[in-house]
Parts: C-alpha cells; sequence; structure tokens
C-alpha cells in the first residue's frame, strides 16, 4: 500500500463499494444477470487500471491516445452519455407502458358503464 | 352500414367542448348512410370537461392519469380497434377544425381510395411563427422517416380499418403528430392530403404546441430512431 497514491486508495474503496452494491442489488433480484455482468466487470476493469496505471498508458498508445488518463477519460464520457441515452429509452418505453394501462382502465370502465346502464 | 368514430382528444376544454361537440352533431347528421359515434377522450381534465361531455351525451374515455396528445390518440386508436370501425376521425377539441371539412376528411377512405387522409391547413392561413415550426417539422419529418406532408402537424385525420389495425402509436406528447407518418412508412400505408379550413383563435392558440416545445419534440423524434 505504501506505493499507492491517497488517490489511488480512495477510488479503490469507492469501486469496491461500488461492486459490492451490484452484488446485493443481483442478490435481490432487482438486477437483471446481464447486467450484473456489465457493471461488475466495469467495475473490476476500473480497479484494475487504478492498480496498474501502466495497463491505461500501454492500451492508451495503442489507439493513438498519448496518455492512459486522457483513454480513460474519453472512453468514461463515451460511456457515460451513451448510458444517459439508454436510460432515456427505457424512461420513454415505461411512459409507453404506463399509457397501455391508461388506455385498458379506460376502456374496461366504458364497457362497465355500458354493462351497467344494458342492466 | 359502415362504423365511423370521431375521436377527440381533451384535455381542460370545458369553455369550448360543448360548442365543437354541438357542431359535429350537426354535421354528422348528415352522413344518415354512416353508424356515427363521437368518443371524447378526457386526458385527466382537472376541470369540469367530463362532467360536460357526459352531459352532451358522447361518448366518454377517462384517462385516470394525463397522458398528453399521444397518449389519448393512441387510446383512441384501441377503442377504434375494439369496436371494429371502419373508418377514425381525430379531431381537435379546442374548436380549431371546422366540422364542415368531416366530409372531405373520409370521403377518400369510405371510397377505399386511401389508407390515411391528413387534412391540411394551408401556410398563409397559420400565423408566421406557426408556419415556421410547421415547416421545420415537415422537413425533419421527411428527414427521419421519407414521408413527405406539407402540414405533419394537423390534428385532423382519417384512418381507415387497415390503418387503424396497423399504426402502433408509442410517443406521448406533441410528437406524435410525427409519429404517425413513421407509422404510415413502417406499414406502407397510402395517404393523401385534403385541404382543410383551420379557425386560429386566442383560445386554439393558448391551447396549441408551444413553440419552445418544438426543440423538445424533436429531440424525442430522433430518439425514436435508435431505440
Amino acid at each position: 500500500m505504501d506505493n499507492f497514491l491517497p488517490i489511488q486508495i480512495l477510488l479503490f474503496i469507492f469501486l469496491l463499494f461500488a461492486a459490492s452494491r451490484v452484488v446485493l442489488r443481483v442478490k435481490e433480484g432487482n438486477i437483471s444477470f446481464g447486467f450484473f455482468l456489465f457493471w461488475f466487470s466495469l467495475w473490476i476493469l476500473a480497479g484494475f487500471a487504478i492498480i496498474n496505471p501502466g495497463s491505461t498508458s500501454f492500451l492508451a498508445k495503442q489507439i493513438g491516445i498519448g496518455r492512459g488518463t486522457d483513454a480513460v477519460i474519453y472512453a468514461s464520457l463515451v460511456l457515460l452519455f451513451y448510458l444517459l441515452f439508454r436510460t432515456n429509452v427505457i424512461i420513454e418505453n415505461l411512459k409507453h407502458e404506463i399509457t397501455k394501462l391508461t388506455t385498458e382502465i379506460a376502456i374496461k370502465e366504458k364497457k362497465e358503464d355500458e354493462n351497467t346502464s344494458d342492466n | 352500414m359502415k362504423r365511423l368514430i370521431i375521436a377527440l382528444p381533451a384535455f381542460n376544454e370545458e369553455k369550448v367542448i360543448t360548442s365543437v361537440l354541438q357542431q359535429i352533431k350537426k354535421t354528422i347528421q348528415k352522413l344518415s348512410d354512416l353508424d356515427c359515434e363521437i368518443v371524447v377522450v378526457n386526458d385527466c381534465s382537472t376541470d369540469k370537461t367530463a362532467q360536460i361531455v357526459r352531459q352532451n351525451k358522447v361518448t366518454l374515455l377517462n384517462h385516470k392519469i394525463n397522458r398528453g396528445l399521444g397518449g389519448s390518440l393512441a387510446t383512441a386508436f384501441v377503442y377504434a380497434q375494439s369496436k371494429k370501425a371502419d373508418c377514425l376521425v381525430t379531431m381537435d377539441s379546442d374548436g380549431q377544425h371546422d366540422p364542415q371539412d368531416l366530409l372531405n376528411v373520409i370521403n377518400p377512405i369510405i371510397n377505399a381510395q386511401v389508407d390515411v387522409v391528413i387534412g391540411t391547413r394551408k401556410l398563409r392561413q397559420m400565423p408566421f411563427d406557426r408556419q415556421i415550426i410547421n415547416g421545420a417539422s415537415s422537413f425533419l419529418t421527411f428527414l427521419f422517416f421519407g414521408v413527405w406532408c406539407s402540414d405533419t402537424q394537423s390534428g385532423f385525420r382519417a384512418f381507415g380499418k387497415k390503418a387503424i389495425n396497423l399504426i402502433q402509436l408509442k410517443t406521448q406528447r406533441m410528437e406524435v403528430s410525427s409519429e404517425f407518418f413513421s407509422e404510415i412508412a413502417r406499414s406502407k400505408l397510402v395517404f393523401r392530403e385534403v385541404g382543410i379550413k383551420v379557425i386560429y383563435t386566442k383560445y386554439s392558440r393558448s391551447k396549441g404546441q408551444s413553440n419552445l416545445n418544438a426543440f423538445s419534440v424533436l429531440l424525442k423524434l430522433f430518439m425514436r430512431l435508435f431505440r
């Protein structure tokens, strides 16, 4: 631990916490296995990059970026925007499901009214 | 006898709904060869819209929560499917549309010439800001979905049986007007534009789509492409 910078230790602790939340959520059945695999792998990879900063520099050179830190920031931004987009799509789909339910209730009530007035 | 459903999505329209319904009733008296039903989709109005609609003795479909124009039109489509309607007409409930145009709009459907009719407003009938918004909407709808219509935002439309069964609306709010064209393209429906009269009042303008909303509508349409 003597070789680690304080920021590396702090980030690693945070990543352990984040990974533990993912494990807890999958145990509770709140997230799917695919979702667990994605987030758990992400946190493990991030943890690996924090412990071995050199690995990101190697990767950065392969793809033509000067510093490993820059490569991580670029990749994080792209991932963040994509996840934001996916979240928006999920919200839109949920809204659609709510509308379907509202429609069904409205038509069901109308039919019940008709049946009541027929009787 | 062919069954025609005239659907009006309504949200807080207590001031005008009676007069709109009376005018439509008067017009459909002339359509004696059709089995006509007027349906108001009350989108969780907070005023007396539902009560007034009941007094007017037309079909009322009540949304328990507000789902927007798209949600209300989706309800109208599901209802038309359940009633096995031959033709579904959608009209605004703010008095902007002239029921006298009903016949022009439904004729190509009744005569089985097309699947969808869009009642288009002439550009010069619209206020200048609406001309800009409508022009941009038409261009973007063409760009996104490859279907050209001079007035994509018009709420006066008619749909034949094939369209009623094939169109699946997913958007919730004003973006539904453009979504119709993605559905027309997806289901390869034949559509025609028919000129209609439009009555702009201070009231109808206050009820319509706000100009600032155009950006949000555009963003949601864009998102639909990448879903």
